[in-house]
């Protein structure tokens, strides 16, 4: 049997997370002595071919190159895939929980007539799976029936390997059909020299505490010292202060770096579900009741408009 | 055209919920439920379009037992015209949720479907994009801004990094993210005016769909605890402290 991974990427280089999936792929790849392919869908994306080929672990590559999957819309890119299972005998497919992710595996997995598993964790054998629920206030332990699982897999929970060291055998697909439902129009993508939120060895984050979008200027200062990515709570987004795409927690992105810095940051349980398996947590917070401090590993209760200044100037 | 509006009974989110002792579930008795968030500003917005003119009825449906009314009605408080509660006492995965969903789109031959991008209880983030599929339907999930011109559905989504515009044929599905809009609270004349507006029953089984899970739950467990941390008094204690770790 073979396990298929979506790769994710934008035609020129294969994302970040499509390490991390694939790290969970190779995972069930040992509990059941399968092969793993990853599938590139997109259009001129050759260089992303030569990137997966090239993946260690990786047995196949499977490329279909079209106009069609150009943004990988998803009514377009799901029923390529439902082809590709019934064909080659695939018995998971694993897609990355990002936001690309999130929207190809449910259409895939209902096309399919099989469940999904959202943000795997941790795999116990073939079928079984430990995902969060509840804000990761709780873990469970699922079983599936289905013949083929569809399963989305959380980052953080696997070590990313790198896109070296492989030597796949490339086979091209026939070209998918545009369904004409969805129509791309355009795309802003913020460019930044900071590092993504999501795979940042160090994030500084700030919440409802920063006051204004402005003041987040003294969270760039820090961040851009010490190579760290900025992030925010849902209050600091709800307030208007920054983007969506910066928010990390239950219903934004979760994260896990080595150090993250909670700046003005109470701690509510959707904000602690975003980071809270981070290694190394540090708050900033006046309140001392606040409850971000119950999972700080160092608390600093005191005012950020005077420690931010300082902290930069100290690192 | 007519748009349905998908909504969901969920522990209220500033509950902090317990896992049973015995690993079984997490314990939901007598804690407060409410509407789940992403499904009121799926209400919302569906109500702004029929305030704008561009629908001209909106259906709320939720699946469940008789407990799901109330949030049905918080719904047609909010502004919605008609509910309809498929019944069930049966605890539901998404796929069969969909699938019944699918089949009333079907039935009320909708032009479009919103629901909430997750559900804070399961956090699956599933049912949208089943639905999507299930009814042959475009789909444009994670929705920033929702605008109805020329037959099409034009959609800014969040992504991961920013913002992305889609153009989708009707009937289309969205589900909502939190910069969509603001929802309203309901006011008291129209709370009393929900009462008084239709809401139907039906069956799994009169719509013909096969509910029995796929999955099954082995148990459940509580998260490591992290260890409690300590207080640092000032900036450099706190530097001194991070570069001992190795993380600065």
């Amino acid at each position: 049997m073979t396990i298929l991974v979506i790769a994710e990427h934008n035609n020129q280089t294969l994302a970040l997370a499509t390490g991390n999936t694939l790290a969970a792929a190779q995972v069930l790849a040992s509990k059941n002595g399968s092969e793993v392919a990853l599938l590139v869908a997109g259009e001129d994306c050759q260089s992303v071919v030569e990137e997966a080929a090239s993946t260690q672990g990786v047995a196949k590559v499977w490329v279909a190159n079209c106009a069609a999957l150009k943004q990988q819309l998803a009514e377009n890119l799901a029923p390529l895939v439902v082809d590709l299972v019934a064909e080659k005998g695939i018995s998971h497919v694993l897609v990355s929980s990002t936001a690309a992710g999130k929207n190809i595996a449910p259409r895939l997995a209902a096309l399919l007539d099989v469940a999904q598993i959202s943000d795997l964790i941790e795999v116990i054998d073939a079928d079984t799976f430990v995902r969060p629920i509840y804000a990761g206030n709780a873990l469970a332990m699922i079983k599936s029936s289905d013949a083929v699982k569809v399963l989305t897999v959380r980052s953080t929970a696997f070590d990313a390997i790198e896109f070296t060291g492989g030597d796949a055998l490339i086979e091209s697909l026939p070209d998918a059909v545009d369904q004409g439902l969805s129509r791309f129009i355009s795309e802003e993508v913020v460019s930044s020299d900071r590092p993504e939120l999501t795979s940042a060895k160090v994030i500084i984050s700030g919440g409802r505490g920063m006051k204004n979008g402005d003041n987040f200027v003294l969270l760039e200062k820090v961040a851009d010292k010490i190579g760290a990515a900025v992030g925010a709570s849902r209050a600091a987004v709800d307030a208007g202060f920054v983007s969506n795409d910066m928010q990390v927690g239950q219903t934004g992105k979760i994260v896990a770096p080595d150090l993250y810095i909670a700046v003005g940051i109470s701690g509510a349980i959707q904000h602690l579900a975003g980071m809270k398996d981070s290694k190394i947590i540090v708050a900033i917070n006046t309140d001392e009741e606040a409850p971000i401090f119950k999972v700080a590993d160092y608390g600093l209760q005191a005012d950020l408009f005077d420690v931010l200044p300082e902290f930069e100037a100290a690192l | 055209m007519k748009v349905l509006v998908a909504v969901k009974r969920v522990v209220d989110a500033n509950v902090q919920i317990r896992v049973k002792s015995d690993n079984s579930g997490v314990d939901v008795s007598n804690v407060k439920m409410s509407i789940n968030p992403f499904c009121e500003i799926a209400v919302e917005e569906a109500v702004r379009l029929k305030e704008s003119g561009v629908v001209e009825e909106v259906i709320v449906v939720s699946v469940g037992d008789d407990a799901c009314q109330e949030q049905l009605r918080t719904a047609l408080a909010l502004g919605a015209d008609r509910a309809i509660q498929v019944k069930t006492e049966a605890e539901l995965q998404p796929l069969a949720i969909a699938k019944l969903l699918s089949k009333v789109v079907e039935r009320e031959e909708v032009s479009l479907a919103i629901l909430g991008k997750q559900s804070i209880d399961g956090d699956n983030n599933q049912t949208g994009q089943m639905l999507a599929a299930l009814a042959g339907m475009s789909q444009g999930t994670f929705a920033s801004s929702l605008e109805i011109k020329d037959g099409e559905a034009i959609v800014t989504r969040e992504i991961d990094g920013g913002l992305q515009k889609i153009a989708l044929k009707l009937p289309s599905l969205i589900t909502t993210d939190l910069r969509l809009n603001e929802p309203r609270f309901a006011s008291l004349p129209n709370i009393m005016k929900a009462k008084r507006k239709p809401l139907v029953q039906i069956t799994p089984e009169e719509l013909a769909v096969d509910i029995s899970p796929r999955l099954t739950t082995l148990e459940i467990n509580t998260p490591a605890v992290r260890a409690v941390g300590e207080r640092v008094a000032n900036v450099a204690e706190l530097v001194e402290k991070l570069k001992v770790e190795g993380v600065l």
